[in-house]
C-alpha cells in the first residue's frame, strides 16, 4: 500500500490542457523531486496535492484510500501540508506566533477562550530543536535571515503530524549557507517518517536529498526513477526535451 | 549541541524593556507628560481637577472611535464614515427617545443603527474585495445624509421619560470622573487583552502583515475583516449616544469631522497605515496627546483655528517618527 499516490490526474482551464494523465506516488520516509521547466505542470500539480483546486480527472489516494480535498484547509486536516514558495509568512508577528497561525493554542477562563502563549513558545520551541534550528519563538519574523524563515514555515507543517509534506521550491531565493541548512531541514522531516515532496529547479539540492526524482514536461510526467539510477545530465534532457522519455 | 539549540531558543531578540523603549506609545506618552508638566508652569488652571475633568472627558469621544479605527487599520483598512455613523445613529438614538421610548430602546436603537452601518461597509470590503477608502467613502456622504433626511435639519433635545437618566450617561460622573472617560478606560483595556491574548486579535494583525498567508493557514480572513468594520460601527454609535446625552440635544451634524481627528489618534498612538502595527494604548495616547493640544491653545490664549495646524504638524511627525524607526530595525 502506497502512502500517497496520484493517478491520471489530468486538469484543464477551458482549453488549456495543464496535466495530462499524471501519475505519482511516494511512501513514508522519503523523499520525490519533482522537476520541470517552467510552465510544465508543477505549480498546477502542487495546487491539487494541496487542495487549492479540483483535478479534472483522476483520483487522489492517500494510505490507499480515494480522497477528495476541499481546500487547502481540508487538505491539511487529512494529512498534505505545504510549505508554500513565499513561505505564507506574518513579517509582522513572532516566530510561534506563525508557527500557530489559525490554529492558535487556547486556554479557558470561564466563558472566554485567552491564547496560551507559554504553550504556544513551548511547543515552537520543541519543533525548532526537532528541527536542529537556532531560531528563537519569540523573535519577530522579520529580523530572521532565510535559513530562519524555512525553519519557522516548516516547523508550521510539524503541528499536525503530517504523513506528507510538499515543498515548494525552497531553496530557490537564499544564500548558499541556507541550502544547506534547509536541505537538513528536510532530512529531519525525511527521518521522522514524513513524505516528502520537493519541487525544485536547482539539480544539486534535488540529487543531493532525494531517493526519487520525477520530471515533467508540457503536462506530463516523462520520467520517474531512483536517484541512484540517474544523472543530472540525464533529467537535464528530459526536462528541455533533448530526451523524450526514460 | 540540542542543548544549545535550546538555550538559543529561549531567547528573545529584544528584551521587554528595550521593546517598549522602542515603541512609539511610549515616546507619545513622554512628549505627553512633558507638554503637561510645561503647561502647569505656564498656566494656573491646566492642572485643576476641572480642566482634567473636562481634558478627559473631551478625548473620550475621539478616544472611543480611534478603538474601533485601529483595528480596521491593523487590518490594512480605513474607515472615513465613523465621523457620519456617529450623526446618524445619535439623531436615531435621540429619535426613538423622543418618541417615548425608555433610555435602552434608544440607546439599542443608536448602537444598532451604527452596528448596522458597519455591517455594510464590511460585507463590501471584506466579501465584495473593495477597497475599504471608496466603501467607507461612500458611507461617511450615505450616513451623514441619512442623518439630515431623518431629522429634517431639526435639533431634538426632548428625550422621553428616562430623559434625566440619558443625559447623566453621557454627562454625569463617578467620583469625579466623566463617564465618557470611565468608558473609554474599560474599553481600552478589553482592546488591549482582546488584540494581544484573543485568536481574533492575532487574526487581525496576521491580516495586516500578509493577507495571503492568513488566508493560506486557514485564518477566516472574510469574518475578521466584517467583524473589525462592525466593530469600528459599535464605537462610533457608543461615541454618539455618550455625546448625544452630554450635549442634551442632537444634530446632524454631529461628528462632523471626527474621522480625521480618531485616525490621526491612532497613527500619532503608532498605528501603521500599511497595515499589521499598532494597539489600543497607542490610539487611546494619541487621543489625549491631541486634546492637551487643544486644550492647551485654548490656555495660552493661542486662536483656536491654530489646532488643525498643530495636529497635523504632528500627524507628519508621528508617521516621519514610524518611518525612522523602521529604517533602524529592517
Amino acid at each position: 500500500m502506497r502512502l500517497f499516490e496520484l493517478r491520471q490526474i489530468s486538469k484543464n482551464f477551458g482549453a488549456i490542457q495543464a496535466l495530462s494523465n499524471v501519475d505519482l506516488k511516494i511512501d513514508a520516509g522519503e523523499v520525490l523531486g519533482l522537476m520541470g521547466d517552467n510552465g510544465a505542470g508543477k505549480s498546477t500539480l502542487i495546487k491539487i496535492m494541496a487542495g487549492n483546486f479540483p483535478p479534472s480527472g483522476g483520483e487522489i489516494r492517500l494510505k490507499g484510500e480515494k480522497v477528495e480535498f476541499h481546500g487547502p484547509v481540508d487538505a491539511r486536516r487529512k494529512g498534505v501540508e505545504v510549505v508554500y514558495q513565499d513561505l505564507a509568512l506574518c513579517d509582522n508577528l513572532t516566530a510561534a506566533e506563525n508557527v500557530f497561525l489559525g490554529r492558535e493554542a487556547k486556554r479557558r477562563f470561564g466563558p472566554f477562550q485567552f491564547i496560551h502563549y507559554a504553550e504556544m513558545f513551548r511547543q515552537a520551541a520543541r519543533h525548532f530543536a526537532e528541527l536542529k534550528s537556532e531560531t528563537r519563538p519569540r523573535d519577530l519574523v522579520k529580523q530572521m535571515s532565510g535559513g530562519q524563515r524555512q525553519a519557522v514555515a516548516i516547523a508550521r507543517t510539524r503541528l499536525s503530524n503530517p504523513d506528507i509534506v510538499l515543498m515548494d521550491e525552497p531553496t530557490a531565493a537564499i544564500s548558499v549557507r541556507q541550502v544547506a541548512e534547509v536541505l537538513d531541514l528536510i532530512r529531519r522531516l525525511r527521518d521522522q517518517g514524513i513524505a516528502v515532496i520537493l519541487i525544485s529547479h536547482r539539480m544539486p539540492d534535488v540529487f543531493a536529498v532525494c531517493d526519487h526524482v520525477s520530471v515533467m514536461r508540457r503536462g506530463r510526467v516523462v520520467a520517474d526513477k531512483p536517484i541512484s539510477q540517474t544523472s543530472p545530465e540525464e533529467v537535464t534532457g528530459l526536462i528541455t526535451g533533448a530526451i523524450e522519455t526514460a | 549541541m540540542s542543548v544549545a539549540v535550546e538555550e538559543v531558543s529561549s531567547q528573545r531578540e529584544h528584551g521587554l524593556l528595550r521593546a517598549v523603549v522602542m515603541s512609539q506609545p511610549f515616546w507619545v506618552t513622554i512628549a505627553l507628560a512633558i507638554m503637561c508638566a510645561v503647561m502647569g508652569k505656564v498656566s494656573d488652571v491646566f492642572l485643576t481637577d476641572d480642566n482634567f475633568f473636562n481634558v478627559t472627558r473631551n478625548f473620550s469621544f475621539i478616544g472611543i472611535l480611534a478603538l474601533g479605527m485601529t483595528a480596521v487599520i491593523i487590518t490594512r483598512g480605513i474607515d472615513l464614515s465613523v465621523g457620519s455613523i456617529v450623526g446618524v445613529s445619535g439623531i436615531v438614538c435621540a429619535m426613538v427617545l423622543n418618541a417615548g421610548y425608555s433610555w435602552w430602546v434608544g440607546i439599542g436603537a443608536g448602537l444598532l443603527a451604527a452596528v448596522a452601518c458597519g455591517f455594510v461597509n464590511g460585507v463590501l470590503v471584506a466579501y465584495m474585495n473593495l477597497s475599504s477608502f471608496i466603501v467607507t467613502l461612500g458611507m461617511f456622504a450615505v450616513a451623514r445624509s441619512l442623518a439630515q433626511v431623518l431629522s429634517q435639519n431639526r435639533m431634538i433635545y426632548q428625550f422621553g421619560p428616562d430623559e434625566k437618566l440619558f443625559e447623566e450617561i453621557g454627562g454625569g460622573s463617578i467620583l469625579g470622573i466623566a463617564n465618557t472617560f470611565i468608558v473609554l478606560l474599560a474599553l481600552t483595556i478589553v482592546f488591549m487583552i482582546a488584540f494581544r491574548y484573543t485568536t481574533w486579535g492575532r487574526w487581525v494583525y496576521a491580516i495586516g502583515g500578509n493577507e495571503h498567508a492568513a488566508r493560506l493557514t486557514g485564518v477566516p480572513v472574510n469574518r475578521v475583516k466584517l467583524s473589525v468594520y462592525m466593530l469600528s460601527g459599535l464605537m462610533s454609535g457608543i461615541c454618539a449616544v455618550l455625546l448625544v446625552g452630554w450635549q442634551g440635544a442632537a444634530i446632524n451634524a454631529m461628528g462632523t469631522g471626527y474621522e480625521l481627528r480618531a485616525i490621526a489618534s491612532s497613527v500619532i498612538g503608532g498605528t501603521d497605515l500599511m497595515g499589521g502595527a499598532g494597539g489600543a494604548y497607542g490610539a487611546f495616547i494619541g487621543a489625549a496627546l491631541i486634546e492637551v493640544i487643544r486644550n492647551s491653545l485654548l490656555l495660552a490664549g493661542v486662536d483656536a483655528n491654530w489646532e488643525g495646524t498643530f495636529v497635523g504638524l504632528f500627524i507628519v511627525f508621528a508617521v516621519m517618527l514610524s518611518k525612522f524607526r523602521g529604517m533602524r530595525s529592517g
